[in-house]
């Protein structure tokens, strides 16, 4: 209880103008937008809202950089450790000094060292031109923190909330993260912005056209989920991390289970015309706890569902066809999204259930210019290569190439199993007896003859892809009644744990995109 | 003016609206047949159907204009 001391004072004075940010007028500008100040996002991240911080007085001799626009913390989210770096839009836009990306590349090193997830949030204008000798070409500029990005992917998880833009080179941020969330109205990214595509290459948009939230995370899918508040975005963002270990030594963690939804069976669900639309979020939730759904990517290629669940308590990433999007087939984006969640779950160890209603994928012009073939490929490759527990579940058809990318029997999940409604075939029936049979069938002229000749090559090709011949076969591995569906799936969960597969060693596989 | 353009390159299977008709957020307007499958075409919002542009039986590819609003 002594007199304050002088160099206290000095202390005091120089913290207080750190925390403060930058002046008041952008502060009042983050309001008008519906934007936290950097502190008050870190304090509803993380646990009772404490956190320890590197570099606080960080270019505190200029005067009006305070933190130098970033700040960098260690703390708790969900009880587990998590390193984060979070742009402070009210000094200089959030744009990057050389310490600012000092700053961002030792709490990467220090999420390395303790293994530990890495945070991203990103408000930032992009590089500060002023200083660009000193933040962006060198050993340790910006492209060091991207470098070290592509290191730490899959070693421990990484996460970017975007809260406002991610300009130029900084849009690469989320690009090499896990998974981005983006708050509509504020977030963006783009290479170039509106003014720049105007001047350098004349075309006039709008910056939510160009590189809007929405946009993003329908049409792009460089965004993965979208939220229509920041606060929204922490909880989505913890809800996200309570999935994973902290690093991919750990297995996740398991959870007390819970009951599944109270709703429709699965046997009312699925209808037994192979070619009528059902809503596959709906069978989802007949099997899995309820409320544990983490969609990723709802809104880009609606046709596949990707997304991480518990199945009494255990993390599952699921990969399911929707029949009731574009029929469920799949496309160069549905390929797309399902290779980056595989190749996710795989990494950190969360096993994979596929549901396949595939007619195949998509045939035409449009589909193979946009090299199909390939695409198709790179989502196969990502599935055969991948080592966690696989379990493959024949809801209805499994067409063609649609059942090899659903993880059929050739590429070793650790069962197929089939539901009685399961079709597995190069092509379904009537696709089948129109290309074997044209020529017969043209040639006959009676009408009803015709008909009668169809529906009996129909009644044959369906004996011959009957699923209890498969299974007599050993094609498939079980059949199961929808109803046993969940425990079936649940006890196989609990049994496969301790998978291992030691792959021949080589340095990696060429992919094929 | 809004228009509801093809998910997908497909055979129109049926058109379930006429022209001058209101019509809810989320109503099937047309039914495709791709793949062996219906695919069901919904109106992303309500409105007053200007003009049909595909009619049954017809090749439409993916982006193709289906309906257009008033």
């Amino acid at each position: 209880m002594g007199e304050s001391k002088g160099y206290n004072d000095r202390l005091e004075e120089k913290l207080a103008s750190v925390y403060s940010g930058g002046h008041e007028k952008y502060h009042e500008k983050m309001k008008e937008q519906n934007k936290l100040f950097v502190r008050d996002r870190l304090a509803l991240l993380f646990d009772n809202g404490e956190y320890i911080e590197d570099g606080r007085f960080a270019n505190v001799e200029a005067g009006d950089l305070p933190a130098d626009g970033v700040v960098t913390a260690t703390g708790k989210v969900n009880g587990q450790t998590v390193c984060v770096m979070a742009n402070d839009s009210t000094v200089k836009a959030g744009s990057w000094g050389s310490r600012t990306v000092e700053k961002i590349i030792r709490i990467q090193e220090i999420a390395e060292k303790n293994r530990v997830p890495m945070l991203y949030l990103v408000d930032s204008a992009g590089a500060r031109i002023t200083d660009q000798l000193d933040m962006f070409p060198n050993r340790r500029g910006a492209g060091r923190i991207f470098h070290n990005q592509v290191r730490l992917s899959g070693f421990i998880p990484q996460i970017c909330l975007l809260f406002g833009p991610s300009a130029a080179g900084g849009a690469y941020i989320p690009a090499f993260c896990d998974i981005v969330f983006m708050v509509e109205g504020n977030a963006s990214m783009y290479l170039g912005s509106p003014r720049m595509a105007e001047k350098v290459i004349g075309e006039k948009v709008t910056l939510e056209e160009m590189g809007g939230a929405r946009m993003h995370c329908t049409v792009s899918g460089v965004g993965d989920v979208l939220v229509s508040t920041e606060e929204e975005a922490i909880i989505e963002a913890k809800r996200y991390l309570s999935f994973f270990p902290s690093n991919y030594t750990e297995k996740p963690k398991q959870v007390e289970a819970k009951a599944i939804k109270e709703g429709r069976t699965l046997e009312e669900i699925i209808p037994e015309n192979q070619n009528a639309p059902f809503d596959m979020y709906e069978a989802i939730d007949a099997i899995i706890d309820d409320g544990t759904f983490f969609d990723v990517k709802k809104l880009f290629a609606p046709e596949l569902i990707t997304g991480l669940a518990r199945i009494d308590g255990r993390a599952v990433g699921i990969i399911a066809n929707q029949p009731k999007a574009k029929g469920g087939v799949l496309f160069v984006d549905s390929a797309d999204k399902a290779t980056k969640f595989i190749s996710l779950c795989d990494a950190f160890s969360i096993p994979l259930l596929f549901l396949a209603d595939v007619p195949g994928f998509m045939i035409g012009t449009k589909v193979e210019r946009a090299g199909i073939i390939r695409h198709g490929a790179k989502l196969i490759a990502a599935m055969s290569s991948a080592t966690v527990p696989k379990i493959s579940v024949i809801v209805r058809k499994a067409y063609g190439a649609g059942l090899y990318a659903m993880a059929g029997p050739a590429f070793e999940p650790d069962v197929c199993i089939a539901l009685p409604t399961a079709q597995i075939a190069v092509m379904g029936p009537e696709a089948a007896v129109n290309a074997v049979y044209s020529n017969k069938i043209e040639a006959i002229e009676d009408p009803k003859e015709r008909l009668k000749f169809v529906q009996e090559k129909h009644a044959e090709y369906k004996e011959e892809i009957d699923i209890y011949k498969l299974a007599s076969e050993m094609i498939i591995d079980e059949i199961v009644a929808p109803s046993a569906l969940r425990s079936e799936l649940a006890n196989r969960l609990r049994f496969y744990e301790g998978k291992q597969i030691v792959n021949a060693p080589r340095k990696h596989p060429v992919l094929p995109v | 003016m809004k228009n509801l353009e093809s998910t997908m390159a497909g055979t129109v299977f049926t058109v379930n609206v006429a022209v001058g008709e209101e019509v809810s957020a989320g109503q099937v307007v047309m039914v495709l047949e791709s793949m062996k499958m219906e695919i069901p075409i919904e109106a992303e919002t309500a409105g007053k159907i200007a003009t049909i542009n595909a009619g049954e039986g017809d090749f439409v590819n993916e982006g193709d204009v289906l309906v257009t609003f008033e």
